[in-house]
């Protein structure tokens, strides 16, 4: 038996590797990505424009914008002269925000009289506008503290410690390429397991494959440990990738993180084996492998927390294998989560993989006749 | 002959419809992925964190430490749980389960009796996920200022000299889905533009038929124009599906025309279709035709498009790779037809990029698919 299936799982290796066309296309385009999208996705908010509109001749609008300038979050201060300017600048995207000094501002502050400050900013970027919104509220903080100290009066400092954990300077690729490496982990597993049961069938092979002596479970075998091979070939790629070049530190257990990857990328090669074997040809294999990735990684808790989700589909979202995955991968990446932890979270990914692979095998079997 | 050649167009195109509507891949790709999308970026994505799951931390036995921990627990962006001891909940955050910690330290109550505005806390948060940590900072400081500043004023305190008043024009309850729904609307054009086109055409390539018809009277600007047209057709049908839905399903205010909406359409799926016809006219065979339609469209859509991840914030060479991403140019147009109205100086510019990218990619598409017939 065991002879057999080496054959078989040899054939399947040479399928995937034979072609250098498809050769070319599994090394280089994922390394790429996971390099081109870990700068790309980010959410943080930096190198904006911001327009300012100074009415005020005094010394605090320019200590205020002195500081704006001090931040790397604003790349370019844009001067306005008339209110209308603020409009025009906001509308065609020029800035992403505006502030607005009255003539009094100085004036105000001086006499010890709250002074007030206009901020508009373009809900069209409503996340960015956010952040931007608590930036500038924390330089206004700063003057305020500044100007009060001035005048020895009694205000509520900034009395926060801030910290935090994990990632302490918030590196927004510490969490883009963990998220990535699981993405991309899916949608090459997904794309090779899917085409390998629909192209036998369109070339015909498949029939030949069923009435050789091999057994439905052994052929099944023979068709998720080459992918399998790959999958972990890629992601260890991927995990010397993240520690070497993207610096993310490793500081949990890098043998419960492959023991949790082997058992996501047999979740994900049963999704595509069924996908397959479902699929009249490769067109709608391809098809059916769009329509699982797409919702699969919009549904992982990468791109938005789940948390943000309202509660139907929180639950929905369990069956989701790549969402478990991502708590493992994080949790072994950044937090060093406890093993106890862990398996908790590779437990469902188990309940998915014999899933998926059960009804791989149903609908493989049912579809000779 | 010019009335043969409008007959011959004309049953060209009649063809060419049928193909789709008999097609179940192109049903599926113009109507079940732009519905399934639509409804995942209305109800699952959201970068609006509501009810974030805190600890508070109090360690401090005395009333302001307990008046503090109630004005978190009552605070409609925490779903604060209370402990005595910063180590209980420290565990759960490594589990994942708090996003963060507020700690109000045992020495709170002693020095908010000295004098309140020396009290210090400390808020932690799980950095793990850079946004929603920043949210959490920043909220807890807001329910923190606030406190603070109503402590002051009845312990004979003054108000703050600097205070900001924010306003957010467009979106004023910042709600991301009112960007995103929009958004995803450029994502459903650039499947049914460039992947469907690319893999239909493809497939009449692969099979010989795209040969086939080259061999008859009909040009092959006739022929192209005669593939595209349903395609376009296809295209705004389904965007006008999903502004329906995005406006009356997921209250999307819908700010400026119509007519501008299909004006930007139109000038987005130039070169959307023309990166379709010209990947098919490259590759000449589905699966790559797949691959590449993916890579070059839906994830460029996604990704470098400012969609969803701000272009300004990506490092310079990829800012410089976003400027030849047609939906670089539709996005703005789209949030701002929605949100905004019809700003024409914002849209013309960006609907000049988008026939000029357009522009590049027909020519390429023409001459690959006239190469072939030499």
């Amino acid at each position: 038996m065991w002879r057999r299936l080496s054959a078989l799982i040899r054939k399947e290796l040479l399928v995937i590797l034979r072609d250098p066309k498809s050769r070319v296309l599994l090394i280089g385009p994922p390394l790429l990505q996971l390099i081109l999208f870990s700068y790309a996705t980010t959410l943080d908010v930096t190198n904006v424009s911001i327009g300012v509109l100074n009415q005020d001749p005094g010394r605090w609008s320019v200590e205020f914008i002195s500081r704006i300038q001090g931040s790397s979050v604003f790349r370019e201060i844009t001067p306005l002269h008339r209110i209308s300017d603020i409009r025009e600048a906001i509308d065609n995207q020029k800035v992403i925000a505006a502030v607005h000094f009255g003539a009094d501002f100085s004036r105000n502050i001086e006499a010890g009289v709250p002074a007030d400050l206009q901020i508009m900013l373009d809900g069209r970027r409503s996340n960015a506008a956010q952040i931007v919104n608590g930036y500038l509220d924390q330089i206004a903080n700063a003057v305020n503290a500044e100007a009060s100290s001035r005048q020895g009066r009694r205000v509520a400092g900034d009395n926060v410690l801030e910290r935090y954990w994990f990632n302490p300077s918030l590196e927004f690729t510490w969490f883009t390429v963990p998220n990535l490496v699981g993405s991309i982990a899916l949608l090459i597993s997904l794309m090779v397991t899917g085409q390998s049961v629909a192209r036998e069938r369109e070339l015909g092979t498949h029939e030949q494959l069923m009435v050789s002596p091999l057994r439905v479970h052994e052929i099944l075998l023979g068709k998720t440990l080459p992918p399998l091979v790959v999958g972990l070939f890629h992601s260890t790629m991927f995990v010397l990738a993240t520690v070497f070049l993207f610096e993310v530190p490793l500081r949990g257990s890098l043998i419960m993180l492959y023991l949790s990857l082997v058992l996501y990328l047999v979740c994900v090669i049963g999704v595509g084996l069924f996908i397959s074997s479902i699929a009249q040809t490769q067109q709608q294999a391809f098809l059916g492998v769009f329509l699982f990735a797409a919702p699969a990684i919009l549904l992982s808790g990468f791109a938005t927390p789940i948390d943000n989700m309202p509660d139907w589909l929180q639950t929905f979202t369990m069956i989701n294998p790549l969402r478990h995955f991502l708590v493992i991968i994080k949790g072994v990446f950044l937090s060093a989560m406890p093993a106890n932890e862990l398996l908790t979270h590779s437990i469902p990914l188990l309940l998915i993989a014999t899933f998926t692979l059960g009804a791989a095998s149903i609908f493989f079997r049912r579809r000779i006749g | 002959m010019a009335n043969l050649a409008v007959r011959r167009f004309a049953a060209l195109l009649r063809k060419e419809s049928l193909q789709i509507v008999r097609d179940p891949s192109s049903i599926l790709i113009a109507v079940v992925l732009p519905l399934i999308l639509l409804f995942l970026f209305g109800y699952g994505i959201s970068l609006d964190a509501t009810r974030v799951k805190i600890g508070i931390a109090i360690e401090s036995n005395s009333a302001p430490a307990n008046a503090l921990a109630s004005a978190f627990r009552i605070s409609p962006y925490f779903d604060a749980v209370g402990a005595r001891d910063r180590r209980e909940l420290e565990s759960e955050m490594v589990a994942g389960r708090l996003k963060g910690i507020v700690v109000i330290p045992a020495e709170f109550g002693e020095n908010f009796a000295r004098s309140p505005e020396t009290a210090t806390i400390q808020i932690i948060a799980d950095g793990s996920n850079p946004n929603t940590a920043r949210f959490v900072t920043n909220y807890a400081r807001g329910v923190w200022g606030n406190w603070q500043r109503q402590m002051l004023a009845e312990t004979g305190g003054r108000e703050a000299l600097v205070r900001t008043e924010a306003r957010v024009w467009f979106n004023p309850e910042l709600k991301s889905r009112y960007f995103l729904v929009p958004g995803s609307i450029a994502i459903v054009m650039t499947l049914i533009g460039t992947l469907l086109t690319a893999l239909v055409v493809a497939r009449e390539w692969e099979r010989g038929t795209m040969e086939a018809m080259m061999a008859t009277p009909v040009g092959v600007l006739q022929l192209l124009a005669g593939k595209l047209i349903p395609y376009y057709v296809l295209a705004l049908a389904s965007m006008s599906v999903c502004t329906i839905i995005a406006t009356l399903l997921f209250d999307v205010p819908m700010r400026g025309s119509v007519f501008a909406l299909f004006v930007i359409a139109t000038a987005f799926l130039f070169p959307a279709l023309g990166q379709g016809l010209l990947i098919s006219a490259v590759t000449k065979n589905q699966f790559v035709a797949a691959q590449a339609a993916l890579l070059s469209g839906f994830l460029p859509a996604m990704l470098l498009s400012g969609f969803i991840f701000e272009i300004d914030s990506m490092p310079v060479v990829i800012q410089w790779i976003s400027y030849i991403v047609p939906a670089r140019y539709l996005i703005p147009c789209l949030q701002t037809v929605f949100l905004a109205g019809d700003i024409w100086s914002l849209f013309l510019p960006n609907i000049g990029q988008m026939l000029l990218i357009g522009s590049v990619l027909f020519v390429a598409a023409v001459r690959n698919t006239r190469k072939r017939l030499d």
